[in-house]
């Protein structure tokens, strides 16, 4: 066990746990933040997506003794944000009605929300590219790529 | 508080102050004081906000959303004033809490609407005795009863507690369907802002204080039993408290018989990471008890069973050998496709706290009445000390109907004395059997000289089921007709997997259907619709499970909203139809080419499902039915050496992906007013078969296998 002090959604919290366990679960049994989802463990479905700095990473596989100072950012963060695009992308999701059963949909929002941050008006391409990473098996697919331009439309 | 309300009669009224100053319709209410339960799907607070409990488990089929619509239509409140929360397991209150076949919907159609009917007449009541008039002098709307002669009007939280002490009426009226004003309004998702905002919602996610956190170990192949392991090692890691053996083969039998790994490692232990870390450090001997099977040996058992396997039930009709002898043309082919992991989302878990007395499970699961019942049998511990609470589930698809889970949580909890949640890790939950069967299914089609199908046979055989349907379409359409089943037995673990044997056969029908319209040298969509005439006006048998007018309206339906028949330079279309879980579906896929790679560019769907409860949450049914649908037939391979599964995560297992899916899917729905039919399932069967007709038409190359991406199919 060791000590971290880790930079979570604009708090510095401090962390007692092995260096390599996952930023995932120290969300997740440590902080009780539980949007963050455990999919697959090795990066392959991005249903643990939250941001290191404000770039989508898969919590999975980040051990937190490679974090630093580096801000993450989950899901529970993101939705309390007062920032614009946070609230769009979020009411774009709630319009389009996007979840099925809803499990994979905070890795959804948090790849698409850094997606939309660095490029806010993707083409098809740019989104099937930058989401390919994030498994979906109830098939929402289409779905979050509308809600995705329409946040993008709401943002230039 | 007593305020006088009456305007014109001057009666003096008791009610609460939260809902005086004239109620209204259009008013959205605050949390409530005091709750009044009406019955078992509806309490009502004072101030008329209302919570009605959805029976059923929610596996993202939103049922959550649109069973309390049925009620709340019935009981005519504003939506807006509505609650809606999960209801536990209680087998008094409520009929058939499965999530399973499509059927929620349909099976609970009048009992929900009865729900909210006697309510609403209960609450009626109430007001009539309090004004001493006629109920039949009273009306309702969204959550106001009005007296119309004296102009009086009180809310439903007014009449709440008198209410819920009146008897419940035998009878009741429903509504005319024509005066729905919540059904047919598309609604969305209740659970929508927790999901946005990951709020707690899962299996996953549940925690109690005290809870430890349990995962298990099976063995690596399907034939392996455990011998031993390093345990003392185990135990001696940071963070873990027990490492034990359990053995959950049930004494009683239903959706829990599929476990093929009834004894496992299990460890508890503090945190997640802790116990997986243990997990990886097992060093464990396993030995065989059944042979070990591999894919190669599948795929010749399989062609073996076809060739001279034991019929286990026909139909036949007519003359089908003497047909086939004398036909003009007889096309024979073979389809199959391998066995699928389900992959919910959200892998296997679930939380127990269990004593020798009582038993507490909070999870997710499709069954959970049986799994109640199978902990009861293998811990010996009385039924009604078992509850059972449901979570929002990462999907179901089938897995979740077999709570082999929830009976290993409630051994390790009750082994160990301390509240636990089991997880499985993917490689645990996809390395575990209970997979769709693998099928392989041969059909042969008789043409006379008119080019008119006048034989048609099915022999389909599977590991460990036939996907055959007898009484199915073309059933009841060919005059001479045969179908044979066979299936095969093994130690790999099988179970329902959304849309059972549909979500194969259907392809396989269509797909074949395609190929027999091309060799009379019929449009597709012609060529069913003949049969489906033939079905209508002199129908084959008796047993035919399906409507060919309803069958053919989607057809036709699809025809006209897709402009079939019309070319478009470059545009590939392949047609599709099919009916299963009581619903009917059409489809036509469009393909283009972008740089010698297959785009799916749009997806039409008819469907006829009676009447549609909420469109917003159809339409994404039918689509995801469709992505799902295009992905397994697509993608998707679950293959085995030396009786262990090849892929054990997404690294190997293919899952269709974002730029994989269709760029656009549009819905159509038939309006005729019928009691309403299941979304789960339905839309996924026939994908594959447009899916296959369309690369047809784009490369000339029928498929006959899945996955079809594992085909060399040249494009273009």
């Amino acid at each position: 066990m060791a000590e971290f002090n880790l930079k979570i959604n604009g708090t510095i919290t401090k962390i007692d746990a092995d260096p390599d366990t996952p930023i995932l679960w120290v969300l997740r049994d440590h902080l009780d933040l539980v949007g963050t989802k455990y999919g697959c463990g090795i990066a392959q479905c991005g249903a643990c997506t939250v941001h290191l700095n404000g770039s989508a990473i898969r919590s999975c596989s980040v051990a937190i003794s490679t974090v630093g100072d580096q801000a993450i950012t989950t899901i529970e963060g993101v939705s309390k944000s007062i920032s614009t695009l946070e609230n769009i992308v979020k009411e774009a999701w709630l319009t389009h009605d996007v979840a099925q059963c809803g499990y994979c949909q905070s890795g959804q929002i948090m790849n698409a929300t850094a997606l939309l941050k660095s490029n806010p008006s993707p083409s098809d391409k740019e989104i099937d590219r930058a989401m390919t990473g994030n498994i979906c098996r109830c098939g929402t697919y289409t779905r979050i790529k509308t809600a995705i331009k329409t946040a993008a439309a709401q943002l230039t | 508080m007593k305020v006088s309300a009456a305007s014109s009669g001057g009666m003096m009224l008791g009610f609460s102050w939260l809902a005086s100053c004239n109620p209204t319709e259009e008013q959205a209410l605050s949390m409530p004081e005091s709750w009044f339960d009406i019955n078992a799907f509806i309490k009502i607070g004072e101030n008329g906000l209302v919570t009605i409990f959805s029976p059923n488990p929610e596996i993202g089929q939103n049922i959550k959303t649109s069973m309390p619509m049925v009620v709340a239509e019935e009981l005519d409140v504003a939506w807006k004033n509505v609650i809606v929360e999960q209801a536990a397991l209680d087998t008094q209150k409520y009929e058939r809490q499965i999530a399973g076949g499509s059927q929620s919907i349909r099976r609970g159609w009048q009992g929900l609407r009865m729900a909210g009917a006697t309510a609403r007449h209960m609450l009626m009541e109430a007001a009539a005795q309090e004004w001493k008039v006629n109920v039949s002098s009273l009306s309702t709307n969204k959550g106001i009863i009005k007296h119309d002669e004296s102009n009086r009007t009180m809310s439903y939280g007014q009449m709440a507690a008198t209410a819920s002490t009146l008897k419940i009426p035998e009878k009741v009226e429903l509504k005319d369907p024509k005066d729905f004003k919540i059904i047919g309004q598309p609604t969305k998702n209740v659970d929508g802002e927790k999901i946005t905002t990951g709020a707690p919602l899962f299996g996953l996610d549940f925690k109690r204080e005290g809870m430890k956190i349990a995962m298990i170990e099976h063995s690596p192949a399907f034939g392996m039993k455990l011998k031993g392991f390093n345990e003392e090692v185990i135990k001696s890691m940071p963070g873990i408290s027990d490492v034990l053996v359990i053995n959950t083969a049930p004494k009683e039998a239903a959706w829990s018989n599929v476990n093929a790994f009834t004894e496992v490692i299990a460890i508890v232990g503090n945190t997640t990471w802790q116990v997986m870390k243990a997990k990886k450090a097992l060093i464990v001997e396993w030995e065989w008890d059944s042979p070990a099977e591999n894919s190669q040996d599948h795929e010749l058992k399989l062609e073996q069973s076809l060739q001279t396997g034991v019929n286990e039930w026909a139909r036949k009709d007519g003359n089908p050998e003497q047909t086939f002898k004398n036909a003009t043309q007889v096309i024979e082919k073979t389809f199959s496709a391998p066995f699928l992991a389900h992959n919910t989302m959200e892998p296997m878990n679930f939380f127990a706290e269990v004593s020798k007395e009582k038993a507490e499970l909070i999870g997710p699961i499709q069954t959970p009445e049986s799994t109640g019942k199978s902990i009861s049998n293998l811990l010996d511990i009385p039924i009604e000390n078992i509850t059972v609470m449901l979570t929002r589930m990462g999907g179901g698809f089938g897995r979740r109907l077999y709570g082999n889970f929830g009976l290993e949580a409630a051994t390790i909890a009750y082994n160990t004395g301390k509240p636990i949640k089991l997880i499985y890790t993917r490689q645990d939950d996809m390395t575990q059997g209970v997979y769709r069967p693998a099928y392989k299914v041969k059909y042969r089609a008789a043409l006379d000289e008119k080019n008119k199908l006048v034989g048609f046979s099915i022999h389909g055989t599977g590991i460990h089921e036939s996907p055959v349907y007898e009484n199915r379409f073309p059933a009841g359409a060919v005059p001479n007709y045969l179908a044979e089943k066979m299936s095969i037995d093994s130690n790999i673990s099988t179970g329902a997997w959304r849309a059972p044997r549909s979500n194969f056969i259907a392809g396989a029908e269509q797909s074949f259907l395609d190929e027999v319209a091309e060799a009379a040298g019929k449009d597709p969509i012609d060529f069913r619709l003949e049969l489906f005439d033939h079905a209508i006006k002199n129908p084959i048998g008796t047993d035919n499970d399906y409507d060919p007018q309803r069958y053919a309206g989607v057809l036709k339906l699809v025809r006209d909203k897709s402009n079939w028949g019309v070319k478009t330079e470059g545009v590939y279309r392949g047609v599709s139809a099919y009916f299963c879980h009581n619903t009917y579906v059409a489809q036509v896929l469009d393909m283009v080419l972008i740089n010698g790679k297959h785009k799916i560019k749009k997806v039409w769907c008819a469907i006829d499902c009676g009447i549609v409860i909420n469109p917003e949450g159809a339409i994404n049914q039918a689509e995801g039915g469709i992505i799902d649908g295009i992905g397994h037939a697509m993608y998707s391979n679950l293959t085995f050496d030396k009786g262990s599964p090849i892929q054990k995560n997404f690294d190997t297992y293919s899952m269709i992906r974002h730029h994989q899916a269709p760029s656009e899917i549009e819905v159509f729905f038939v309006d005729n007013g019928i009691d309403p039919t299941g979304l789960g399932e339905p839309t996924l069967p026939p994908i594959s078969g447009a899916l296959a007709n369309a690369i047809y038409q784009a490369s000339g190359q029928r498929l006959y296998k899945q996955p079809f991406i594992q085909q060399d199919i040249k494009l273009g």
